[in-house]
């Protein structure tokens, strides 16, 4: 590799307000094209754009976790362009005093750490949707028209693919732990933009960028970014330019396409709403949704690793989301050993969840019945074994560990005399594996056991059936 | 007659019910259907529907109905959205045009018991200041019907002039009530920038549109604003500042008032018997126990550059949206999506339409947008500075509403000088989004000629109180032009 590689990323965020930032139609998905709508989403002469609070709130709320300045003073001005799915001609976007400027988040990515700064957030609405038929029409849907977005702008710190998912990823945790959005990129609530360009090492001055879009998934800009890496880098290693220009990421091939050169920059001619005033933050309102912010993703990583003695690798995947890091943290309330709760998490719990395509919240499981059942193979109630028996139901039916224990009869066997009882049977009828073992074949002690778990279907106490095992051979 | 009477004697017919709402808009009605022939002030007369709410006023038990403007018949400016009522700008682009939505002004008239009885002729999107730019119709002075009634809100004052309604509104981006309200010889109002809700008025210059009563009397002008006026959740630039009862500061009383005057509003361009006209009525004043001193309005003299960057730019951006798909002039054989947008904006705009969005479109464009439009803010803000500057010191500003009586026909001025002083006259005042108000104060070869006072922010209630002064001490307010019904 030649050249250095630098990224910036462009990411827009939905928030998920209950009505439109400048109109009172509702903001939700799914209704029937154009249902979602209101005179002034469909810039009907004479409406004007009323300012949505809870918008402003949330965009303040991103900023604040993404470590930015937030506005005293903001305004929104308007950015003009023709095209059907933007009704006024103009989008209201704020390009003088965006809410949020000079933030950063830190990274974790192939072993060491990074600060990508970021250049702004800013509180802007969406435009409707085109849907192209076949006949040689298009139908606007104005429903999306006037959804409020944040556009988060980072700097030109990115250097690898890996930096640019990894980014997304805690970009992604710390915006769904603010609770402005659900941050589904295959919902479009989150979309993302690369600009990329090349530089050989050791010099300053940026390289032509490319910008690229349509990049569907984290992995997709992961690979997007990598392959675009590799074009520009073949084009200036055979003495070619770079041209400024729109790309495409194709799924399908895994290359990036031309979809439009930029001549000249686009001319939206800005200029400062009229219809909007200034909008000023006083210290009561930054006060009241500074505390709104819950512990962000970082705070409870640290949080995991020093009083729950978690390690750093498990402490980051319960991060990732604020629901399964809210129900970690319910469940260890609830009694349970961290790391036992951790482990289940991560394994049982995450690996049923994709099995059946459901979300935490989908299923009957709550903290406090996972907490219980967990509590059930510290005391050695149940074995792991025949926890998992127990999670399937708590799972798929809900209710109460021990109740599901005592009715289907999975307490454990601890029980020293009932166990040798079953041990002397198993032995009586093996007798060749006891040879076997003697003439040193260890192996036959597993056979051993797991006879003597089936016998009592699995609910023998495992540590006690290998001691006592042993010590009943050893008699014969 | 009917329509020959004051608002105040139609409403204590009213009252008493020794006339009914409806006789009174069928009245109107009648009147203007013979009026209208010649002076051409209506787009649309609103007959079923006027008849219709008349009847539900009459419904009304006497608790029931409302104050001094309860049953009175009014006019509105095509610029102002009616729902159901054909809206249309005066425009091509508009021409079918009905709102599925009420405007914040029109339903506070109908809260007051008005009665709309139709839409009022202007220059297309209120660009202009003829009325001669209407897409539809040429509106004719009633006062000499080979001239001009002014403009934008040409149609607004003629109807008012000519009797046909006591009230109605206009629209002022640069002087469009003001100036009509003088060449037709009645009351106009500018309110404060904030003062009355835009919600419903098609966007011209939104930073400096302001919806103003035009009416025969000080005091029905009074009222009217009085019932429009205030904070409005649908408009963010509405003010909260609380609206007074108008009608108290008609008092009379004026003495010791400070008055000031720029000497540029008298000086070149301004047709001598306009300048006559102003001093008699500034003598007046003075008689009335006033104080007046000369002032100087320096920044005032870049006004005209200043308004027409900033009026054009918000125009541009504002007149983006009429883009042939949702709603107006569509071009139903378009081929493609540029193709409705070319024929859309090219067929469905007019002359002077077309120009202010190129002009405007040009002066936000990369590497104007420093020079012209970020400029014009900056001299604009100098402007509203030199008014402030004057008001720390006197309570009105008075000059000439325009600097000559109505125009002819066709005629376009020449004289630089001309434009200029009718420019340096009414749009500082848009520019520093304070108000004014236009009264009559006498005639220039038998035309009339309005006296303007001008207020600080939120002073409405002053200009009223001067306006009224003035207009009691005067007779220029009884006089009715030739063309109205009767004469």
């Amino acid at each position: 590799m030649n050249f250095e590689t630098i990224v910036g990323l462009e990411v827009h965020v939905e928030l998920k307000t209950d009505t439109k930032i400048f109109s009172p139609a509702p903001a939700h998905f799914g209704a029937a094209p154009n249902m979602n709508i209101h005179p002034t989403d469909l810039a009907y002469p004479g409406t004007l754009p009323t300012m949505n609070k809870q918008a402003i709130d949330f965009g303040m709320k991103a900023s604040m976790a993404l470590n930015c300045d937030v506005a005293r003073v903001m305004n929104f001005d308007r950015k003009h362009y023709f095209y059907p799915d933007n009704p006024k001609a103009y989008q209201i976007s704020q390009e003088d005093r965006p809410v949020g400027a000079n933030g950063w988040i830190e990274i974790e990515v192939d072993g060491y750490k990074k600060k990508i700064r970021i250049e702004r957030v800013h509180l802007e609405e969406d435009a409707g949707k085109l849907n192209h038929s076949d006949n040689g029409y298009s139908l606007v849907d104005l429903n999306r028209q006037g959804t409020p977005l944040i556009e988060i702008v980072t700097e030109a710190d990115i250097r690898t693919p890996n930096e640019a998912y990894a980014f997304l990823e805690k970009l992604k945790a710390i915006i769904q732990y603010t609770g402005v959005s659900d941050v589904r990129m295959e919902e479009g609530s989150l979309r993302c933009d690369a600009n990329i360009s090349l530089r050989p090492y050791g010099q300053e001055q940026f390289g032509t960028k490319t910008e690229l879009k349509n990049l569907n998934s984290f992995n997709f800009v992961r690979r997007g970014i990598a392959n675009e890496v590799e074009r520009q880098e073949k084009m200036l290693l055979a003495g070619e330019k770079i041209v400024q220009e729109t790309r495409r990421y194709d799924e399908a091939t895994g290359q990036t396409v031309l979809m439009r050169i930029k001549g000249s920059a686009n001319d939206y001619r800005f200029i400062n709403d009229p219809d909007l005033s200034d909008v000023v933050i006083d210290q009561d309102w930054m006060d009241r949704v500074r505390a709104e912010i819950p512990e962000l993703p970082d705070a409870r990583k640290a949080r995991y690793v020093s009083e729950l003695d978690l390690p750093a690798y498990d402490a980051h995947v319960l991060t990732l989301t604020k629901e399964m890091s809210d129900f970690f943290d319910e469940t260890v309330n609830a009694g349970a050993d961290a790391k036992l709760a951790s482990n289940w998490l991560m394994g049982e719990v995450s690996a049923y969840l994709n099995s059946a395509g459901k979300e935490l919240g989908d299923t009957p499981l709550t903290p406090a019945n996972l907490a219980s059942m967990i509590k059930l193979i510290s005391d050695g109630t149940i074995s792991s074994k025949i926890a998992k028996k127990v999670f399937k139901e708590l799972a798929e039916n809900g209710g109460d560990a021990a109740t599901i224990v005592k009715e289907k009869g999975l307490v454990q066997i601890s029980d020293e005399g009932t166990l040798r009882k079953v041990i002397g049977e198993i032995l009586d009828k093996n007798e060749q594996s006891i040879e076997d073992y003697k003439n040193g074949k260890d192996r036959a002690v597993g056979f051993l056991v797991g006879q003597v778990m089936k016998a009592t279907k699995g609910q023998a106490n495992p540590p006690m059936v290998n001691k006592l095992l042993l010590d009943e051979i050893s008699k014969r | 007659m009917v329509v020959n009477k004051t608002a105040s004697e139609l409403q204590s017919l009213l009252h008493s019910r020794e006339l009914s709402v409806k006789e009174l808009t069928e009245a109107t009605l009648k009147n203007i259907k013979e009026t209208d022939k010649s002076i051409q002030a209506f787009l649309t007369v609103t007959e079923s529907e006027a008849l219709a709410a008349a009847e539900q006023l009459d419904n009304l038990s006497d608790d029931q109905r409302g104050g001094a403007l309860f049953g009175m018949p009014i006019g509105i400016k095509d610029n102002i959205i009616t729902q159901g009522i054909k809206t249309t700008c005066a425009s091509k682009m508009l021409e079918n045009f009905v709102p599925v939505y009420e405007g914040t002004v029109t339903e506070k008239v109908k809260e007051n018991g008005m009665v709309v009885v139709g839409k009022l002729n202007m220059d297309e999107f209120a660009m202009g200041s003829t009325t001669e730019h209407s897409a539809f119709q040429k509106t004719l002075n009633p006062w000499d019907l080979t001239r001009v009634p002014g403009g934008s809100s040409g149609g607004s004052a003629a109807a008012v002039a000519a009797g046909e309604v006591l009230f109605s509104l206009g629209t002022d981006t640069g002087g469009s009530v003001r100036q009509p309200a003088a060449f037709c010889g009645v009351v106009g109002m500018k309110p404060t920038y904030g003062r009355v809700s835009r919600s419903g008025l098609v966007a011209f210059g939104s930073s400096l549109d302001q919806i103003g009563p035009i009416t025969k009397t000080v005091e029905d002008n009074a009222m009217l604003l009085g019932a429009i006026a205030g904070a409005d959740y649908r408009d963010a630039s509405s003010s909260e500042k609380p609206v007074p009862d108008f009608k108290k500061s008609l008092t009379g009383d004026i003495k010791g008032l400070k008055v000031a005057v720029p000497a540029r509003y008298l000086g070149e361009g301004v047709q001598p018997e306009v300048r006559n006209a102003v001093k008699k009525a500034i003598g007046v004043l003075e008689s009335l126990g006033a104080h007046v001193d000369e002032v100087d309005l320096s920044y005032s003299r870049y006004a005209a550059p200043t308004y027409y960057v900033i009026s054009s730019a918000e125009a541009s951006s504002n007149l983006a949206r009429f883009d042939g798909i949702r709603y107006g002039y569509h071009p139903a054989d378009a081929k493609n999506l540029n193709e409705i947008y070319l024929r859309a904006r090219s067929e469905g705009f007019g002359e002077e339409v077309k120009k202010r969005v190129l002009y405007g479109t040009y002066a936000l464009s990369a590497g104007h947008h420093d020079d012209l439009y970020e400029r014009a803010q900056r001299v604009r803000a100098l402007i509203a500075q030199d008014f402030q500057s004057v008001f720390a010191d006197y309570d009105v500003i008075v000059g000439p509403t325009s600097a000559t009586n109505a125009y002819k026909l066709g005629e376009t001025i020449k004289d630089p000088l001309t434009l200029y002083a009718n420019d340096l006259l009414t749009t500082p005042v848009n520019l520093a989004g304070i108000p004014a108000i236009s009264v009559p104060c006498g005639f220039a070869e038998g035309l009339p000629v309005g006296l303007q006072i001008i207020g600080n922010h939120f002073e409405e209630a002053m200009l009223y109180k001067v306006a009224h002064a003035y207009e009691q001490a005067t007779e220029f307010h009884k006089q009715t032009p030739p063309a109205q019904e009767g004469n």
